[in-house]
């Protein structure tokens, strides 16, 4: 039964991918002009001719000189083999161009997300369990400004105060002599010292809401009969609590991750672009300015997988916790 | 008084029959106190209203919400400075402070001027403040003569600087505009980005979630795949996309409208998502029924019948995402990739305290972050306290 909801939840990914693709490659395709042209036109601004001949060559190779559905199908052919297309800015494969940014973005976001999760499920089951009172106040309080204040602006206050109060200047995930070269223990490290900025400020929306979903599931379970059956049998308050709402609770913080997911991935791209992350934030609002279209175009895609997939393991996890869910065969929403 | 006529021995005539002549009141039995009756006959509206006063974090939301919108209307008055006027001498100048008292003496609110320095050293302007220079400030007086809403020149202010002095409460940016001024004006983008991109998102959820709802089959089938590709992917990364899409060679204006629509096309899906469902539930209601054996035509009964019902809960649900807009300008704008610069609003201005060398030298130059977080937190306190007034379960 499992197995085949799994089936089923893959066989929806398809589609979604396909038509994810054409949606980000005709918005890479509206602008009028290519590359080649922006190129040639600021060669010329500057004085100097560009090499037509080379324009010419490098115009055909990528298929510039046939429509655009062709040079989708193999955009996207490539994908499947492993080749993203060429970034014309920076003369490279857009694989070796994205090269470690990627994993440090997957890396970012995970680790905001147990960031997210680690945070919110106490504060949650506190606020809950304390319903109304000034803890319960304070802390919703705290978790309504996380969802406010826009994560770019988080940053930049961040980097202020870190200037103003500690003269530290916290930009960059990790020092800069290790960027580009292989992983080792220390690179390691130095990332590990650097993570935890990004991860508070990108998780700071994400965690306000969790709390808020997490209080209100919680308070809907436990004024359900059952809890009061537990209690009035004499079950101790903390065993009643974390053997059976706690459990029902768990269901909506796991699909919760579906819906916060994007949000996450968005807000680690801002954030990346104030503070200056190694990830691929800054390269891709970069690739979209100068019409890089490949590069721009693979990192959206990447970006709209990571979601994708993000969704679809909270999905499983979700299949696996609640048998509701699997035994329909239904979605999660 | 009708005379009851004198009653006979028993059995010998007909029974006495009663008659009141007090009015007839069908409604007599269940009279309802006034109290009891401006709840009961209240309509669905007032019924939301007096639940939602008593939310009071969301009153008062709701009233500071108010008066920043009617504030936009006549920005050009309320604004000491005009938007874009430019004062050479004090540029990035740090905020001046409001004092009522000089030397000991109370008199009406003045700045002090400042004496201005450029350090040779590290090429920085210093300001220092000169308590010599007093400038006394102006109120319901004219200055700096502007073009209201584009239409007639006026040069009235509710406050102005001196005569010859200045007044940047807030500071001056890189070209020496005063900020308070220019968040005044601000306002004015930074809180319509968001309603207009609202009513397209309204429009296009609604419609879609409608058809969807009421017709399902293959067209709802075809909306949920599309919900649910909308709603997987990041907004941002695709906001920034289709943002980088607008040619530099338009308009502001134009600039202004396609950014709401890029702002609207992402964030239907809710909408529609919430549209669709409650049409499910409800299409299957006896009304409904009647309606179609009336021969009423399906645009009719979900657009007189079935919407309405449930109006209510979708403004207030719009209202939640309105934050969401205003801080995707704000982004867009702050990147370079939003508005661009004659136009003025909140994430334009930010755009300069992009560098962090800026903002260590300069601090004030993030004051638009208070104008936003202020806004969007209000807007999240309204749209919780219209959520719960507009669910009648609760």
């Amino acid at each position: 039964m499992l197995l085949r909801y799994i089936l089923r939840r893959l066989m929806i990914m398809i589609p979604t991918l396909l038509v994810t693709s054409m949606l980000i490659f005709a918005i890479m395709e509206m602008p009028p002009g290519n590359y080649f042209d922006t190129y040639a036109a600021e060669m010329a601004a500057q004085g100097e001719r560009a090499d037509l001949r080379q324009l010419e060559f490098l115009k055909k190779e990528y298929g510039f000189d046939q429509p655009p559905i062709i040079r989708y199908a193999r955009w996207i052919g490539g994908f499947l083999h492993g080749d993203f297309g060429y970034s014309f800015e920076y003369q490279m494969a857009v694989k070796d161009v994205v090269g470690d940014r990627l994993y440090l973005t997957m890396l970012v976001s995970f680790c905001t997300i147990i960031f997210t999760w680690a945070i919110a499920f106490p504060i949650g089951i506190y606020s809950a369990t304390h319903q109304y009172s000034w803890g319960d106040y304070g802390l919703t309080f705290i978790g309504l400004l996380g969802i406010a204040i826009p994560h770019f602006l988080l940053a930049l206050v961040f980097i202020y105060f870190a200037n103003v109060w500690f003269g530290l200047s916290i930009g960059g995930l990790m020092d800069p002599q290790y960027f580009n070269q292989p992983m080792s223990w220390d690179k390691f490290v130095s990332i590990l010292q650097h993570l935890w900025i990004p991860v508070i400020i990108i998780g700071a929306g994400g965690t306000g809401s969790m709390i808020r979903s997490v209080r209100a599931n919680l308070l809907d379970e436990l004024q359900k009969q059952y809890y009061t059956t537990a209690r009035a049998k004499g079950l101790h308050p903390r065993k009643a609590l974390l053997k059976y709402p706690l459990r029902m609770a768990l269901n909506f913080f796991v699909s919760d991750i579906g819906s916060i997911l994007p949000s996450i991935v968005s807000g680690a791209e801002l954030t990346a672009i104030v503070l200056s992350l190694q990830t691929t934030g800054p390269l891709l609002v970069r690739a979209l300015q100068t019409q890089d279209m490949y590069l721009a175009g693979s990192f959206l895609m990447f970006l709209a997988l990571l979601t994708v997939i993000g969704v679809l393991i909270s999905d499983i996890a979700l299949a696996f916790l609640d048998p509701r869910i699997r035994l329909q065969g239904g979605s999660v929403k | 008084m009708n005379v009851m006529p004198p009653a006979g021995p028993l059995g010998s005539g007909p029974l006495p029959h009663y008659v009141s002549n007090a009015p007839f009141d069908p409604k007599a039995a269940e009279k309802l106190s006034p109290a009891q009756e401006r709840i009961y006959l209240a309509s669905q509206w007032q019924l939301m209203w007096i639940k939602f006063k008593r939310h009071r974090l969301a009153l008062v939301s709701g009233a500071f919400l108010l008066a920043l919108y009617l504030m936009i209307l006549v920005c050009e008055v309320l604004a000491p400075y005009e938007n874009q006027s430019r004062h050479t001498d004090f540029i990035r100048a740090p905020p001046q402070s409001l004092h009522i008292f000089d030397n000991g003496t109370l008199r009406s609110p003045f700045v002090y001027g400042y004496v201005y320095k450029l350090n040779l050293e590290n090429l920085k302007r210093e300001y220092t403040v000169d308590t010599n220079q007093v400038h006394p400030i102006r109120f319901f007086c004219s200055g700096d003569s502007y073009r209201f809403w584009g239409l007639f020149t006026a040069d009235f202010h509710l406050v102005c600087p001196a005569k010859d002095g200045q007044m940047f409460l807030l500071g001056t940016d890189r070209l020496g505009r005063d900020m308070l001024s220019r968040i005044i004006y601000g306002a004015r983008i930074s809180l319509t980005v968001g309603l207009i991109g609202i009513f397209i998102s309204f429009g296009l959820g609604i419609l879609l979630g409608g058809l969807a709802g009421y017709y399902g089959g293959t067209f709802d089938m075809l909306t949920q795949r599309a919900i649910e590709i909308v709603h997987s992917l990041p907004h941002i990364p695709i906001w920034l996309a289709l943002a980088s899409v607008i040619p530099a060679s338009w308009s502001p204006i134009l600039v202004y409208f396609a950014i709401t629509i890029i702002l609207g096309l992402m964030d239907w899906t809710g909408l529609a998502r919430s549209v669709r469902s409650k049409l499910l539930a409800l299409r299957e209601e006896d009304y409904v029924l009647a309606a179609q054996l009336m021969g009423a035509r399906t645009p009719r009964i979900v657009g007189r019948h079935l919407i309405p019902g449930f109006m209510s809960h979708l403004i207030a649900s719009a209202t939640i995402t309105i934050p969401k807009m205003i801080l995707g300008e704000t982004a867009l704008s702050f990147l370079g990739l939003g508005l661009r610069p004659p136009i003025t609003s909140w994430g334009v201005m930010l755009n300069e305290a992009q560098n962090i060398n800026v903002v260590a030298l300069y601090p004030w130059l993030m004051i638009p972050v208070v104008p936003v977080i202020l806004v969007i937190l209000a807007f999240n306190f309204f749209g919780d306290g219209l959520r719960d007034a507009a669910d009648p379960y609760h």
